[in-house]
This record gives C-alpha cells, structure tokens and sequence, in this order.
C-alpha cells in the first residue's frame, strides 16, 4: 500500500469530494504539479485545468476555474470557485465560461489584460483537455 | 353585541387565517431545512478560507504597500452599508431587527460627519430605509426572481462592491444580515468586509508554515477579492435560513392565536345564542301567561 493523504475538494456551494489518495495533480497557477505525501507545506492559487486525484479505486478528475489549493505533508485541500467532475462536463458549460473570460478580458484594465487573456487561454486549454 | 351572523362571518374568517398561516409555517419550516443544508454544505470553504486568509494578513499586515482590500484606503470617510434583507414579509421581526441595526450605525456615522453609503439586497429593507434615507441609496440588488441563493449570485454583489471600490467610492463597507442562530433566535450582525477583518483565533491555528507559489503577495492579492465573495455568500445563505426560521416562528405564533381567538369567539358565539334562545323563552312564556 502506497502512503496515503487526504484530498478534499470543496466548492463554496458544497463538498464535491473528500477521499484518500495517493496522489494529486493540480493546475497551479505557475504551472502544473502533483502533491504525494510527505509534500512541503504549500499554498498555491489554481489557474483553470484538470484535477486529477490517483484513489484506490482509480483516477477522479474535476474540472476546476479559480481558487487556491492548501497542501501539507498528509492533506490536499482544494478551495475551487466552481469545480465540475469531468464526466458531467459539458461542451456548452465550457463555451459559457470561455465565453465569461472573453467578456473580462474586455473590460479588464491595461495592467489586468494579461491576467484575463492568460485566464481566456487556460478556458481554452481546459476546454481541449476535457476533449470536447 | 355583534349579531349571530357577524360572529359565525368572523370565525369562519379567522379559520381560513388561521389555515394560510398554518400552511405557511410548514412551507418555511421544509424550506429552513434546505436553507440549513445549504448554510452546511458552504461551512467547510468558508472556514478554509477564512483560516488561509487570517494566516497571509496577518503576516502581511505590517508590510508596506500591502494590499488596498486589507490594508483600507487610509481614511475612513465614507462608509458603505450593505444592507441584507428579506424579499418577502410576514416573517416577524426579521427585517426589522436589520433596519434598525443599520439604521443606528448610519446615524452614528452621519452624527460623526461621515459620508454614509446604502447599498440594498432585499426589497423590504429598501422599503423601510427609503423614508429616512433614500438619498444615501447608491445602489439595490434585487432577487425576488431567485429560487435558490447561489455562489453566482454573491459573486455579482461582490464584483459590484469592489468595483465601486476600486473606483474610489467609499473606504470601509459593512455587511449587516441576520446570523443564524436558532428557529427563534437570529442575531442582527454588521460585519466588516472591506478592509478586511479576520479574527486572530484563526491564524494562531493556521502556524504551519506555507510555501507560496507563486509568492504570498500575489496569492493574497487574488484571494482577497474572492473572500469578499466568499463573505457575502456566507451573509447570503445565513440570512436565507434565518428568514425562514423567523418566518415560521412568526407563522407559528400566528397560528396559535389565531386558535386563541377563535376559541374566544365560539364562546362569544354560544353565549349569544343562548341569550337570544333565553330571551324567545321569555318571550313566550310572558305571552302565554299574559292569555
């Protein structure tokens, strides 16, 4: 048996999932990275992408837009703005978020533009990701 | 002495009261169950992100040029009150226990030669505030069309709150809603959200220390304006199940008297009507007499 952490995953509506895992993949915002145990205590903010967590009865991935993610050396806990599992997602909840990002991107100020083109480009990666 | 009719009119009024409220009492009662599920479900973000959050300010709090949303603007001159109340009414004191919380702090604000901002969510503190304030409205948020209170929905409130931030329209806001304590106690709270207030039990528990990534700063600077949402879901989702919880208490003591005074009617209407029956009597036995 491999070395375990606990992987929470919470949206401010609910929890969408709390179970061991071996270890988990996380979009972080400076670029992909995957917390096993014993991991140095991290806090990063998440860019959207797929989140992966290796279970023992296999892989659960959600699809997750903003937030940050808690990491100590037994724990993984994800605070995601929304979170969709991947199996529910669809090319139309995708579209509307790519579109949503489009529309900040707009009206985002000269020092926010990259933020929100970067933020449209990673709806993008999502979207072709998730295979739709 | 009302009539016999008018008394058999007013029970049988008193009873269709009595049955609305009745129903209304069990609608609030199913609906406060969802509203306390729903309170639940958004408990554990919240306490996660309060607890992250306490940590960063705290450290961040001493640095210069720390963040506008934690640090305020530098004076206090103009407040916003962000004012959480009920769309609907017949939910007892509800909406008024805000009102009036909000309506204290307005005037000791005015009194100190403040600037004072309202801004609504809910039509019925609107309603109240208008008379004594309605030149300090800068702004309503309307959800009347709204069946269930999500994420979405604070969001909105919250990226108009910082937007008017961000332009320089006021300096400190406050949320005031009603804390679910209870089905019949709610407590009328006014919090603090910008600049951002966190309570120091939190941090102490959160003393690990982090690595950041990508640095504590920036981390901070994205995590602020979410935990103003954040913030105002939670004022939302609390406020939700204390009006259904003030709804049903108030509907149940509706009910109740209602009962009482149809209890005191029927008495009313029975005494009537043996009195009418003693007077027939009367009536015919001083006429059978007088042959």
């Amino acid at each position: 048996m491999a070395n375990t952490l606990h992987f929470d995953l919470v949206s401010p509506e609910r929890k969408l999932a709390s179970v061991t895992a071996t270890e988990v993949s996380i979009p972080a915002a400076a670029g992909d990275m995957t917390a096993m145990e014993g991991h140095e205590p991290t806090i990063a903010t998440l860019r959207p992408g797929i989140l992966r967590a290796l279970t023992s009865e296999g892989v659960r991935a959600f699809a997750v837009t903003g937030g940050f993610a808690e990491i100590t050396g037994s724990t993984v806990t994800v605070l995601a703005e929304r979170a969709t599992p991947v199996e529910e997602l669809s090319g139309t909840l995708l579209d509307d978020l790519i579109d949503e990002a489009r529309e900040l991107a707009k009206v985002a100020l000269a020092d926010g533009r990259d933020d929100a083109e970067k933020l449209v480009n990673d709806m993008l990666a999502l979207k072709t990701a998730a295979g739709h | 002495m009302p009539s016999l009719k008018a008394l058999k009119n007013r029970i049988a009024s008193v009873k269709n009261t009595r049955k609305i409220t009745k129903a209304m009492q069990m609608v609030a009662a199913a609906k406060l169950r969802r509203a306390q599920e729903a309170a639940e479900a958004a408990r554990p973000y919240a306490d996660r992100m309060n607890a992250v959050m306490a940590g960063l300010s705290a450290a961040a709090a001493g640095n210069e040029g720390a963040p506008r949303l934690l640090a305020g603007t530098g004076s206090d001159k103009v407040h916003l009150l962000v004012v959480m109340t009920s769309e609907r009414g017949l939910c007892g004191g509800f909406n008024s226990t805000i009102v009036r919380l909000a309506r204290a702090r307005a005037n000791d604000l005015l009194a100190h030669g403040k600037t004072v901002k309202i801004l609504t969510v809910g039509k019925k503190g609107r309603e109240q505030l208008r008379r004594d304030f309605g030149t300090l409205f800068v702004g309503h948020v309307d959800l009347t069309e709204v069946r269930r209170v999500g994420y979405s929905n604070a969001q909105s409130i919250a990226s108009d709150i910082l937007a008017r931030f961000n332009a320089g329209e006021f300096d400190v806001a406050t949320l005031f809603f009603n804390r679910f304590q209870s089905v019949i106690s709610q407590i009328p709270t006014a919090q603090q959200i910008i600049p951002a207030q966190f309570d120091s039990a939190a941090a102490e528990s959160t003393s690990t220390l982090y690595d950041y990534e990508p640095s504590e700063e920036a981390i901070l600077a994205d995590l602020l304006p979410r935990n103003v949402a954040t913030q105002v879901f939670t004022a939302l989702l609390e406020n939700g199940a204390s009006e259904q919880g003030a709804r049903m208490s108030a509907m149940d003591n509706a009910t109740r008297n209602a009962g009482d005074m149809i209890n005191k009617l029927t008495i009313q209407y029975n005494r009537s009507r043996q009195a009418a029956i003693t007077t027939e009597l009367i009536e015919i036995i001083a006429g059978a007499e007088a042959l």
